[in-house]
């Protein structure tokens, strides 16, 4: 596919002067994230939380008419769901499980010794029945599946959660934990795939009505190790996955913003997902990476929300 | 070394073609009859294993794992004429 490009796409970025303040020092310096400590784990301020909540908003009007089933899972999902889902196979780097301490009353003095102490503490500790949810679609597969054989028109879901990936960067559109709104169809391969095609129509339009330089762009998922690189080249070629990228931290290297995937089979088989005549179901989704998307409009219409354009805050709050 | 047979006992390990091997063409399409992403990664693997060879990245794509005759093809190009 053709990258699309929209009118400011060749705008540049205000690119940070050498040795001056970082696009994420001038979030904290201006509120609107809040260290914690640890790389890409950071507080919202109020107006941070304003224009996520906003676009959410924005999101399920652009979608509202298609009747999605709302469902909202919190950000932890089942371990032997996710290890059903082939997670593993592809990114065992980015995973995070919930550990818990498992020991008795002695164990105990001994965690606490060793806090003390400054030495590890966590070798009692076990991994628990509950994972960090990698993606918010995640905990729905099984849902779905244990319906049964899905009606003639196939079914759509509309999902956010808190999602968690293990990869600390000092970009701020790298975060760790962060929210990401789904919308997932079910059906037949033509279904699912006119789907797709109408939310990179909307997915665009929606970007460009909020002032974004953007381009669409086929991509591939980070998936880990030699193994991946095939997994990755297979994706290209077969164009499963679009990105709409914005830049933020840089032209050279834009962010994902909105993703647009096509699973094939692999998730209708995986958890034995069928359609109504009984063939394995095809799924696809496309996800707004919410952060990210907030990031963006701070990048290109400025830290002060009032005085971003007059167009940019109608669409959000008009 | 014969390297068809080798490959045909490697796919034969592989839960797509459990049982269907000797009823595979040298020309069938593997993806067709069955062979997903994951599934030809564990196959490249496995003949990396078998043949002691790495494929290279312009080799790792859908074409090399097309086939019995695409993948023969990729592997011959990797070991060495003498081991061959």
């Amino acid at each position: 596919m053709d990258s699309i490009s929209s009118p400011q796409a060749e705008m540049l970025l205000d690119e940070e002067p050498q040795g001056g303040p970082t696009f994420l020092d001038r979030l904290f310096d201006h509120g609107l994230l809040i260290r914690t400590g640890v790389d890409g784990l950071y507080g919202r301020s109020g107006a941070f939380e304003s224009v996520v909540e906003a676009l959410d908003r924005l999101i399920s009007r652009l979608g509202a008419a298609d009747g999605a089933e709302v469902m909202r899972f919190p950000p932890g999902m089942s371990r032997p769901a996710f290890e059903r889902s082939g997670y593993l196979k592809g990114f065992p780097n980015l995973a995070g499980t919930i550990h818990s301490f498992c020991g008795d009353g002695a164990g105990h003095a001994e965690i606490l010794a060793c806090v003390e102490e400054g030495r590890d503490w966590t070798d009692q500790q076990e991994a628990t029945d509950v994972v960090l949810t990698p993606a918010a679609c995640y905990p729905l597969y099984p849902v779905a599946a244990a319906r049964g054989a899905l009606p003639a028109e196939g079914r759509l879901f509309d999902l956010q959660s808190y999602c968690f990936r293990r990869e600390p960067s000092l970009e701020p559109t790298r975060m760790q934990l962060f929210r990401m709104r789904e919308y997932v169809r079910m059906g037949s391969p033509e279904q699912v795939l006119a789907f797709r095609e109408s939310w990179l129509e909307r997915g665009t339009a929606m970007m460009r009505d909020l002032g974004l330089p953007l381009a669409i762009d086929v991509a591939n998922d980070p998936f880990f190790g030699r193994a991946g690189r095939m997994l990755a080249n297979n994706q290209r070629a077969q164009g499963l996955k679009f990105e709409l990228n914005v830049p933020v931290n840089s032209v050279e290297k834009p962010t994902a913003c909105l993703s647009f995937n096509y699973h094939q089979d692999h998730f209708g088989s995986t958890w034995e997902l069928r359609q109504a005549d009984g063939s394995v179901a095809h799924t696809a989704c496309v996800g707004f990476g919410l952060e990210r998307i907030t990031l963006a409009l701070l990048k290109h219409h400025g830290l002060d929300l009032a005085a971003w354009p007059e167009a940019v805050r109608d669409a959000l709050w008009g | 070394m014969n390297i068809a047979q080798d490959i045909r006992e490697i796919l034969g390990s592989n839960e797509a073609f459990a049982g269907k091997v000797d009823q595979l063409s040298d020309d069938d399409s593997l993806f067709d009859m069955g062979l997903d992403s994951f599934g030809s990664v564990q196959l490249m693997l496995a003949l990396e294993e078998r043949f002691n060879v790495e494929f290279p990245d312009e080799l790792l794509n859908r074409k090399s794992f097309a086939s019995i005759r695409a993948i023969r093809d990729a592997v011959s190009t990797l070991v060495r004429p003498e081991a061959a």
